[in-house]
């Protein structure tokens, strides 16, 4: 039998469909990154992947939910695809692990499952590690053609599950510090941003590489707007406001601040814009809050990536200003059907 | 060419129309018995004036409209009443009605029709005509027409034809302009008149291009300067505030009827029908309602009120793996609780079901909050937090967030990726806050009375201690020989007590039950039902898990 009551039709995209192809949006940035740093990043995403789904279905039969249908809506598949994104991709297994099911039975499940998440469980997963973990989470490959040396997907695997290197050859020879990580150290080494930005790693946007990876998250972020899966408050807004800040820092002091177009395409600025302050659940649902939410995140970014201790600020940005998210909403409410005049 | 404004939001669902406009409007045949419901309008029901074995003429007032939020009812044909019963009718939750059973003779035998010449005659004259001729909206909220006229102390500029005719599959409008145009506009000219409107303005769907067509050489033939405005096919711009919205680009503020920004909306099958009521002196006693769906020949029909619904279906000829009929359209219809219902004022469409025409959404999951309802809702609302308001059951935020300003398009519901069944949470928060504030009025008088009741004991009880009293002050003044007229305070007492308690009742008022407009009472009766129904269906549902 059909609907009780109406509407007796519906001509929905379903959720399932909608994170595939947000999953779909995230293949150019992944294809990039295994041009620049080798297929390491695709056992990160299987293993986070495997994680995740195992981690979902046991919390779904301890919670007594239905199994099966929760596992299809692709929503714990996209939470491992972005922290395995977030995460150095030599990262050793059961840093992965860790990292995805902190991510799933946390942030997810003890807040009541896919919708009640306040937090993005992603950057909860994110963060967990960053704070554990911090030798193993700095370790990022040098892009291709940029390190000592480089290791092939069987050496590569090898030191994933096994922290085994072969022979003669040290991790410290094969990672080297992430671009912005490196204008960081030079900055407070009183070099000039031009001379740092003189350095191999560098590229013609930010970092050789990881500017590639970048621009593949916004091609894909793009798509998502013209299907309209995001809306364009979000990424306009971060992306506008991060530009605008460095821009005023940059244009103030060039000498020992970096170009806005740098902030753009280093670190998970572009990952973030499309990908993780714009998860629905945890982010405003009027588009005035969207605004003022991607506007917040990208000011903490930019003064983390300044003046903070650590590299990059997406994931400590996206969580602060999920925090924010339920009071944003609360006060830019928009006006209803007749209800517009002055008086009402 | 107007210019045309925009409303928030709206959707694209399939049209669905082409199937019953392929063949023009055919009379259904006189049916062998018809079932004439007392109430088919929004308001009290009729009362009846005949009995069981009256014979009747075509177009007989068989019930009269007892208060003035309230409409007339006639006999659809000339024949024999043989029961007035309690019998089910098209609502949603299966609700019984009085109804008169009509056995037609086949005679057609009319009543003496009184044609009224509405430039020559008061305006009381036509209300009153159009009100006993049971003219009713006929887009399908059944509003009394002759209310609709009233202008109180508004001055409507604007007149606006409803034919949209929004909803997918319905086309009963659209063949009705096409073949009668003219009467159409002489309706519209009719309205005009009575409600002294400046401009006419009769908004078009671009999906019924004929019908836009039909409609404008009737326009330049009767030589009127109304205008028709072909609007964009989105659902729901057949919704009137919506519908006004689009042509005139003004918003009716909420809570308050067009008629407070000097613009009416009517449907053109109700222009139609005052038209005939007052040029021809026809009741309404048919109208024109569409077979459709799972069907062989879905088509339009003229149906005579009261004619029971597999009449229709019978015409339309089922296809075998049909399993249910959807009154109205697809987005706001109600099912049929049973094919033996008689169609009624109400009725402009039935859709028959099969589980492949109209496959029911999938399993519910949880709201992501993509506000995709956002997008699409035409009243301008959060669906999504009204959605988890209700859910939770808190209903006061459900009502801060505007859940009265919900038109129920069922828009949100279309889109919803989780396949929420979004509008039945806001009709059961809607019942329920008002059911919340019957209780609530219902306690405070209660409590009102017992306050009442203790103050008349302690009155009573004073009363005779001061009859005790005067009567020992009258023995003693006896003996000075002179008396006393008694005291009026008893009485003072309780005109105090009357006034405390009226008062305390106006300060206590609820919000929502109270002043409400007639649509509000209708829209509470049709909620309160549904909400009935979803009960039955939990239980039924309930007992059948026991059995398994």
């Amino acid at each position: 039998m059909g609907n009780l009551f109406a509407p007796f039709i519906n001509k929905a995209e379903s959720v399932s469909q909608i994170m595939l192809k947000v999953l779909l949006a995230l293949v150019p940035g992944i294809a990039l990154y295994v041009w620049c740093y080798g297929p390491a990043i695709l056992v990160s995403i299987a293993i986070a992947s495997i994680t995740a789904l195992a981690t979902e279905a046991i919390m779904l039969k301890l919670r007594n939910r239905p199994i099966a249908p929760t596992l299809q809506d692709n929503s714990a598949l996209l939470t491992a695809w972005l922290l395995a994104l977030s995460i150095p991709p030599l990262a050793p297994w059961w840093l992965v692990v860790v990292g995805t099911a902190f991510a799933i039975i946390i942030a997810k499940h003890l807040y009541g499952g896919l919708g009640n998440n306040l937090f993005n469980p992603a950057m909860v997963g994110y963060a967990v590690l960053i704070i554990s973990f911090p030798v193993q989470m700095t370790q990022w490959l040098s892009p291709h053609g940029l390190g000592q040396t480089e290791l092939g997907f069987v050496d590569q695997l090898a030191y994933i599950f096994t922290s085994a290197l072969p022979d003669g050859i040290k991790i410290d020879a094969l990672t080297m510090a992430t671009p912005l990580d490196a204008l960081k150290t030079h900055l407070h080494l009183d070099e000039s941003v031009s001379k740092i930005l003189d350095m191999p790693i560098y590229g013609h946007l930010a970092g050789q590489g990881s500017e590639l990876v970048a621009i593949g998250f916004l091609l894909g972020g793009l798509y998502l707007i013209a299907t309209r899966i995001i809306s364009w408050h979000i990424p306009v807004a971060f992306l506008g406001t991060l530009f605008a800040t460095a821009g005023i820092f940059y244009l103030v002091d060039p000498a020992h601040y970096v170009a806005p177009v740098f902030h753009w395409f280093s670190g998970a600025a572009m990952l973030g814009a499309f990908f993780i302050l714009t998860d629905p659940v945890s982010s405003p649902t009027t588009n005035t809050g969207r605004l003022i939410f991607a506007a917040g995140a990208a000011i903490i970014t930019y003064l983390i990536r300044v003046y903070g201790n650590y590299p990059d600020g997406m994931a400590f940005a996206t969580l602060l200003m999920n925090i924010c998210a339920p009071f944003i909403v609360l006060y830019t409410q928009p006006k209803v059907f007749g209800k517009k005049d002055k008086h009402s | 060419m107007s210019k045309l404004y925009k409303f928030h939001g709206g959707i694209h669902p399939p049209e669905n129309k082409l199937q019953s406009t392929q063949d023009p409007i055919a009379r259904a045949p006189l049916p062998d018995k018809l079932i004439i419901p007392f109430r088919q309008h929004a308001g009290e029901m009729a009362k009846p004036l005949v009995e069981a074995g009256d014979y009747v003429l075509k177009g007989q007032l068989i019930g009269e409209p007892p208060v003035p939020f309230s409409s007339a009812i006639h006999a659809p044909t000339s024949g024999t009443i043989t029961a007035l019963e309690t019998q089910q009718i098209a609502h949603a939750s299966g609700l019984t009605a009085l109804c008169a059973t009509l056995v037609p003779d086949g005679e057609e035998k009319w009543v003496e029709r009184q044609p009224i010449d509405y430039h020559n005659t008061t305006e009381e004259a036509v209300y009153s005509a159009l009100r006993m001729a049971g003219v009713v909206g006929l887009g399908g909220a059944t509003f009394p027409t002759d209310i609709k006229l009233h202008r109180g102390k508004h001055t409507i500029q604007t007149l606006i034809l409803n034919a949209a005719e929004c909803e997918p599959y319905i086309t009963c409008d659209d063949m009705l302009m096409r073949e009668h145009a003219e009467e159409i506009i002489l309706g519209a000219e009719m309205l005009r008149h009575i409600i002294q409107a400046d401009t006419v303005l009769i908004g078009i769907e671009d999906n019924k291009p004929e019908a836009a067509q039909a409609m404008r050489q009737a326009i330049q033939k009767l030589g009127f300067a109304f205008k028709v405005i072909v609007v964009p096919t989105i659902y729901p711009s057949g919704s009137a505030k919506q519908l006004i919205k689009l042509i005139t680009g003004l918003e009716v503020p909420s809570g308050k009827l067009p008629g407070e920004i000097g613009v009416q909306c009517f449907n053109v099958a109700t222009t139609y029908s005052a038209y005939r009521a007052i040029q021809h002196g026809e009741p309404l006693l048919s109208r024109i309602i569409t077979i459709t769906g799972n069907v062989q020949q879905p088509r339009n029909y003229e149906v005579l009120l009261g004619t029971p619904a597999q009449e229709l279906i019978s015409l339309g000829n089922a296809l075998p793996d049909t399993n249910r009929y959807i009154m109205g359209g697809p987005m706001m219809g109600i099912p049929l609780p049973s094919t033996d219902v008689p169609l009624v004022k109400a009725s402009n469409c039935i859709i028959a079901a099969s589980d492949a025409l109209l496959p029911a959404a999938p399993a519910a999951l949880p709201c992501i909050r993509c506000t995709r309802c956002v997008e699409v809702c035409p009243a301008e609302l959060q669906p999504q937090d009204l959605y988890w308001l209700t859910k939770a059951k808190d209903f006061d935020k459900a009502e801060q967030f505007s859940l009265f300003d919900c038109i129920e398009c069922g828009a949100c519901a279309y889109v919803c990726p989780s396949n929420i069944p979004l509008v039945d949470y806001y009709r059961f928060a809607k019942s329920e806050i008002r059911a919340s504030g019957q209780e609530r009025h219902a306690a405070d008088r209660a409590r009102d009375r017992h306050e009442f009741r203790e103050l008349r004991i302690e009155r009573e009880k004073q009363a005779k201690a001061e009859k005790l009293a005067a009567r020992e002050r009258a023995a003693k003044q006896k003996k000075a020989a002179a008396a006393e007229k008694p005291t009026n305070t008893a009485q003072q007492q309780i005109q105090g007590a009357l006034t405390r308690a009226k008062q305390q009742i106006e300060n206590v008022t609820p919000k929502n039950t109270e002043q409400l407009t007639v649509a509000q009472q209708a829209q509470i009766s049709e909620t309160e039902t549904r909400r009935e129904q979803a009960h039955e269906l939990a239980q039924a549902d309930a007992t059948e898990q026991t059995k398994d």
